[in-house]
């Protein structure tokens, strides 16, 4: 046999901690606003218990309001609710950098895009909210 | 001239899954907020009163409600797996791309199905 060992190619592995992202503000922020995605699937799931309750009658949505007030329920979706103001937050601010948007074919200020952000967000707000207490 | 040549898999559907995942993020900043504020403080803890349940079946029985209600968890589930598996891919430093995959968009799509049965049920 040839003496393979010495073609073979010695491939660089960097190392990279799993807590690399403790170690400055800004990584610390970014892996925060990834981790959002998870707290966005718990309120998926809460939404879903909601409505299934909804759909086995009074009883049970009563049950759901009481169980939704339990002390435990509400530090869970006051963490939760923390991570959606950041994805809120981050998401609003990052759509003038991936989308080229024009006003009679002008560049938009950022600063427009994401004020017209919050307007969308407070007129659906207001919109749900008539919707479910009318 | 001859055949189109079709894409492999992934770049058709890579595409789809950025799209969604835009989709998802866009639901989850401007519904969520307001869904969470009246169904998870506002009502349980009485800041505002509840809204009764004949009213609300209603509106989750309407059709309108039905596919948006659908769709929006859809899109949500999505941005949510794609996301989550980049937490774990570049935040955890967790490099079994294809595990991670498979176990994050399967839960997507269970979710999904969970999301469609619970609303045709309920409506």
């Amino acid at each position: 046999m040839t003496t393979p060992d010495v073609t073979e190619p010695r491939v660089h592995r960097p190392t990279m901690s799993t807590w690399w992202w403790t170690k400055k503000r800004s990584y610390f922020v970014f892996v925060m606003r990834e981790l959002s995605s998870f707290f966005i699937a718990w309120f998926v799931a809460f939404l879903l218990v909601l409505v299934a309750a909804v759909g086995r009658g009074d009883a049970a949505y009563q049950d759901f309001l009481d169980w939704a007030a339990a002390p435990w329920m509400v530090a869970i979706n006051l963490i939760a609710f923390a991570f959606l103001v950041l994805h809120v937050v981050t998401w609003f601010s990052l759509t003038p950098k991936a989308m080229d948007v024009r006003i009679r074919g002008e560049k938009a200020p950022a600063a427009v895009i994401i004020a017209s952000q919050y307007v969308g967000l407070a007129v659906v707000s207001a919109f749900v909210l008539w919707l479910v207490t009318r | 001239m001859s055949t189109v040549a079709h894409p492999p898999l992934k770049r058709r559907i890579e595409p789809l899954v950025w799209l969604m995942f835009s989709g998802g993020g866009v639901m989850a900043a401007v519904f969520l907020p307001v869904l969470v504020f009246l169904f998870a403080f506002a009502f349980p803890l009485d800041w505002i009163s509840p809204p009764d349940h004949e009213h609300l079946a209603a509106v989750v029985g309407n059709p309108l409600t039905f596919l948006f209600l659908l769709g929006m968890f859809v899109v949500l589930l999505v941005h949510s797996a794609h996301r989550f598996r980049y937490t774990l891919y570049d935040g955890l430093q967790i490099k079994s791309k294809r595990i991670t995959a498979v176990l994050c968009y399967g839960v997507a799509a269970i979710g999904a199905l969970a999301a469609f049965v619970v609303l045709l049920t309920a409506a």
